[in-house]
């Protein structure tokens, strides 16, 4: 079964149902709402693999235990038909089910509160006009007493979430492009839930800009680095324009760049639904935030690994690997091929002070989210079978030192812990002491 | 028991080519379409994995992606009197399976078809006479000139990306394009891919002798290229494994890199895969399909009802499931009546090898599928045949597909074929002998079919197809003739030596064993009378107007050029028809 992480997740845990309902609504309000479902990327955590949308029973892993993502369509008896708006709101917004369970924030409520009342009614309005019932009872969360308890969580949550908005938000399409970006990035899209680092409770580090730098300063999450949407240099988005961003938003990748881990999931099932207005609005607001520790200085291309790797000459080992195995696609520049084969020289992943999304690609693979802007899904193949952990760590350091590129050198040992995290098959070794002659 | 499942507007029977142009011609004017494939579901990521798919014995000698005889084959004999015998390992033509067909592992020659090959009986009865076509040789016009399939040669060249350089761009001339090629209303979508270093010397030397050699038309991509479906492709990257392998650079057109990621997305299309159709069923009229009858992977029979059933299978594949499922009259060459099966044809493959002097670093692994140089001098009825007597010309090519060690180290003829004389003779001759391939028509001739076999069944226990062929005189003096030709360029490029390779000479027997060309037509072919075809102008079957017939089995007899860039043109001229015509009156198109 699909897991995800806490982190990574939304989730409405230990739903009851109670009185109240529906009210009627037109049909604008809501097609707004399904948009701003959209935006918040509900149906990610409540569908199940292969499951009907918003049904629930997603599995996501916490260090405390799996739980289950819940029913959310409105069927009265399993769903949230009979939830009236105050209780949607207050699940929603403030993590507290009808019933008067605490959520368990898995549910991005803290991001959620910033969304506007307006935006809250017609979200409502979709989840009980817009959205099929299904009846789907919930399943509850594998996690053993005493954690299972949940009152403690209400510290938590006056410790770290704050309350819910009560201002008008900037509408799709605002003139103040800042403030609409602003609104979208910490509220509905829950940016920071993957990647602003999280603190001793993993709690979010920063909510929101004015909370300090750590705002979505990049976080490991689910075994891939969620990377820095900062200016803040190599790893960051500094080198990426404005343009470049809503492209990926839109399509899941760029002439450059492509989305792999989870973020494949936030392209497909949210951003490449949002019209070009809050692409750009959400572009805009993520270039404002400002550099970690100050910019870093621009990377500048160096031809000294391509002359290597067209002559054979001064190459190191990772560079022969990189020939055998990586040149055929990103080519001797590193410099791949538009919209198809992502470039290494001078990217921002390839440049992140933690290798290992880039580690990970090499081992595992990874294949490109298909859009409606762009259906094909290209894919790299999975070379864990094929290259040893010296094998990768060469590799990876070749790419990450190459063409202006200025990674750290990677480990052998650090490519074992990763290999370690993630199923990649046998590695060569094991492979390798099968004794091919009968005997 | 048979299990019936619920209703769909169209069923697709095979999903290659043209079953992928026709889903998704089909699902874009609203209807619900299934399409059955009998082999296993493939993409690029799983089949061609890189740099697993590079393996030249995996793939190229074991036929990794072929369809598997000891299931399924067809018989060969070469006279209406002989006793066929069962194709038993892939030679002459090789057949392909799985999702994709044999269009995901094609070399990608996009060629569209030069004009007065569609008036072949008419232009050569008006330019020679009507006594020039010989007794038994049963050439047709096809029912469709080069104009009104223009604009679907387009189509399918830009949903290709296919590289190439336009030499007729609505009547006006173009340097370095094809001077004999019908107008075209716009140019390749893609600049052709560059030239290696023999293409360059071929084209040099082509010129010297008096020749027009121009890029050929490849459906690799010579940059990233995004179709009009939206769909990317990659660039070739030379890389030398192209027919046999699934291309892992996507950059070879296929209904993968192409149309499937698109058409599998829609909620209404649907492909099953492992679905062997047994037969079209009828209803009691005779006249109208119900749907098909398949066995799916559990072994299970199932009955699929349909309003439109559409064969897109191979060629061969097509003609035996009308003659497994009764639909036309088959085709009897002692009497000449019947139609279903008549007009099988081939191609006569040869060449020109050509060893040039030692030193010369042609660097054969760089490789492609199609781009190189094409030359038409030869070609369809581009030069008088009046004094030479036979009917057909031939395409031209030098494409180097690359270097590969167990099919791309030829020996000059007479080194033994192993030890260490061959050895010494493939490092003399590897970097120094290039190939220039002779691609003949090949004409239809009353004693040439298909029907099915009286012995021989299938691992269903259905009948084989079998092929009656054999090569004939007209054939044998057209590739005599081109290979003189062509071997003026031989000797405009000093070579050291040049021989003629054809396989086709007098008195010659057509040799399963040896691969030659998977360019098989004919045996449901299309015409303006049910008389003598099998389906009409718009490829439908003039017995069951609601069952359609694609592919190459259209063609009333074969031509020089390679025939995927027909075959897609057709598909998308017959899907427009089903979609603007058929669909709001379903009954025939043409009145015969």
């Amino acid at each position: 079964m699909m897991t995800r992480h806490l982190s990574a997740a939304a989730l409405l845990a230990g739903l009851a149902f109670a009185s109240g309902g529906a009210h009627a609504a037109d049909d604008a309000q809501v097609a707004r709402g399904a948009y701003i479902a959209r935006a918040g990327d509900c149906v990610a955590c409540h569908t199940a693999t292969g499951g009907a949308p918003f049904a629930g029973g997603l599995a996501i892993q916490t260090p405390m235990g799996r739980i289950y993502s819940t029913n959310i369509t409105p069927d009265p008896e399993t769903g949230i038909g009979t939830y009236d708006f105050a209780a949607f709101d207050r699940a929603v917004r403030g993590g507290v089910n009808q019933a008067g369970h605490r959520l368990y924030p898995a549910m991005p409520y803290p991001s959620y509160a910033r969304v506007s009342p307006d935006d809250m009614q017609a979200l409502y309005a979709y989840f009980m006009h817009g959205v099929k019932p299904q009846h789907q009872p919930n399943r509850p969360a594998d996690i053993a007493w005493p954690l299972s308890m949940r009152w403690p969580l209400m510290v938590w949550d006056a410790m770290f979430a704050p309350s819910p908005a009560t201002a008008t938000a900037p509408p799709s399409g605002s003139a103040d492009q800042l403030a609409r970006g602003r609104y979208l990035v910490v509220g509905l899209e829950h940016c920071g839930s993957c990647h602003t680092p999280r603190g001793f409770a993993l709690q979010e580090k920063a909510l929101t800009d004015v909370d300090g730098t750590a705002y979505l300063s990049g976080a490991p999450i689910d075994g891939w680095l969620a990377k820095s949407l900062r200016s803040d240099g190599p790893d960051g988005l500094s080198a990426w324009s404005v343009r470049d961003i809503v492209t990926f938003l839109k399509t899941g990748r760029t002439d450059q760049v492509a989305a792999f881990g989870g973020m494949k999931d936030v392209v497909v099932h949210s951003t490449q639904y949002l019209n070009d207005d809050d692409l750009t609005a959400i572009a805009l607001y993520l270039k404002s935030l400002g550099g970690k520790g100050g910019a870093a200085p621009a990377l500048r291309p160096d031809a000294t690994a391509t002359t290597a790797l067209r002559t054979g000459h001064d190459l190191p080992r990772g560079g022969r690997v990189f020939l055998d195995n990586c040149a055929a696609c990103h080519r001797t520049g590193g410099q791949g091929y538009d919209g198809v084969f992502p470039r290494l020289a001078l990217s921002s992943v390839v440049n992140s002070a933690d290798p290992m999304s880039l580690v990970r690609i090499v081992l595992e693979g990874s294949r490109m989210a298909p859009t409606a802007g762009a259906p094909a899904a290209f894919g790299m193949p999975g070379l864990g079978w094929r290259l040893d952990d010296r094998d990768v760590a060469d590799v990876v350091t070749f790419i990450r030192t190459s063409w202006g590129n200025h990674g750290a050198p990677v480990s052998a040992e650090d490519v074992a812990r990763i290999r370690r995290t993630i199923n990649s098959g046998p590695t060569p070794e094991s492979r390798n002491t099968v004794d091919p002659s009968p005997s | 028991m048979t299990i019936t499942m619920k209703k769909k507007d169209v069923v697709l029977i095979g999903f290659g080519w043209t079953g992928a142009i026709l889903g998704q011609e089909l699902t874009e004017a609203g209807l619900d379409v299934l399409a059955l494939e009998r082999g296993e579901m493939r993409d690029t990521p799983t089949d061609a994995r890189y740099p697993q798919v590079i393996d030249e014995l995996a793939y190229s000698i074991r036929g990794k992606l072929y369809q598997d005889l000891s299931r399924e084959t067809v018989t060969v004999r070469h006279g209406v009197d002989d006793l066929a015998v069962p194709y038993r390992q892939h030679g002459s033509f090789l057949l392909g399976n799985g999702v994709g067909g044999a269009g995901l592992h094609w070399n990608g020659m996009h060629y569209r078809v030069l004009p007065e090959e569609l008036q072949l009986r008419t232009r050569y009865e008006q330019r020679y006479g009507r006594h020039f076509i010989p007794e038994g040789m049963t050439i047709r016009d096809f029912p469709v000139t080069y104009d009104e399939l223009e604009p679907f040669f387009t189509k399918f060249e830009y949903v290709c990306g296919t590289s190439g350089k336009a030499g007729n761009l609505g009547g006006r001339k173009i340097e370095g394009g094809n001077p004999f090629e019908g107008p075209r209303s716009k140019d390749y979508p893609t600049p052709p891919l560059h030239n290696g270093y023999g293409a360059d010397l071929v084209w040099k030397g082509a010129v010297e002798a008096g020749f027009h050699p121009y890029y050929a038309p490849a459906a690799n991509c010579s940059t990233p290229y995004t179709n009009p479906y939206g769909v990317r492709l990659g660039p070739c990257n030379f890389c030398g494994f192209c027919e046999n392998y699934a291309c892992y650079m996507y950059s070879k057109a296929s209904p993968q890199t192409t149309i499937l990621p698109v058409l599998l997305r829609k909620p209404n299309f649907e492909v099953r895969p492992r679905a062997q159709v047994l037969k079209i069923n009828l209803d009691s009229t005779g006249k109208k399909a119900t749907g098909v009858t398949y066995v799916d992977g559990k072994g299970r029979e199932i009955f699929q009802p349909a309003d439109l059933v559409i064969v897109t299978a191979y060629q061969m594949h097509n003609v035996r499931l009308l003659l497994l499922s009764g639909i036309g009259k088959p085709y009897n060459p002692k009497t000449g009546e019947g139609v279903v099966g008549m007009n099988y044809a081939y191609q006569a493959m040869g060449g020109v090898e050509v060893l040039l002097p030692s030193g010369t670093r042609l660097n054969p692994f760089i490789g492609t599928g199609a781009g190189g140089v094409s030359i038409d001098d030869v070609n369809g009825d581009q030069f008088d045949h009046g004094p030479l007597g036979f009917v057909g010309g031939a395409s031209v090519r030098h494409v180097r597909l690359g270097g590969r060690p167990i099919q791309m180290t030829p020996t000059v003829p007479g080194t033994p074929k192993w030890g260490s004389a061959w050895k010494s003779a493939v490092k003399d001759t590897y970097q120094r002998e290039l190939h220039i391939d002779l691609s003949g028509s090949v004409a239809a001739y009353q004693d040439v079919y298909l029907d099915l076999d009286p012995t021989y069944r299938d691992s269903y226990g259905q009948p084989l197809l079998r092929l009656t062929y054999n090569w004939h005189d007209n054939e044998a003096r057209l590739m005599h003739h081109v290979g003189d030709r062509i071997s003026e360029i031989a000797k405009a490029m000093n070579a050291e030596k040049y021989w003629v390779t054809n396989r086709v000479t007098p008195g010659a027997k057509y040799d399963v064993r040896f691969y030659q060309s998977t360019h098989t037509t004919g045996g449901a072919i299309m015409g303006a009378d049910p008389r003598n075809s099998v389906v009409n102008r718009y490829l439908q079957s003039w017995d069951v107007p609601n069952v359609f017939v694609m592919g190459s089995s259209a063609f009333p007899q074969n031509m020089g050029y390679n025939p995927t860039g027909l075959v897609g043109a057709l598909a998308y001229w017959a899907a427009k028809a089903i979609r603007e015509q058929y669909l709001k009156n379903p009954g025939p198109l043409v009145q015969a």
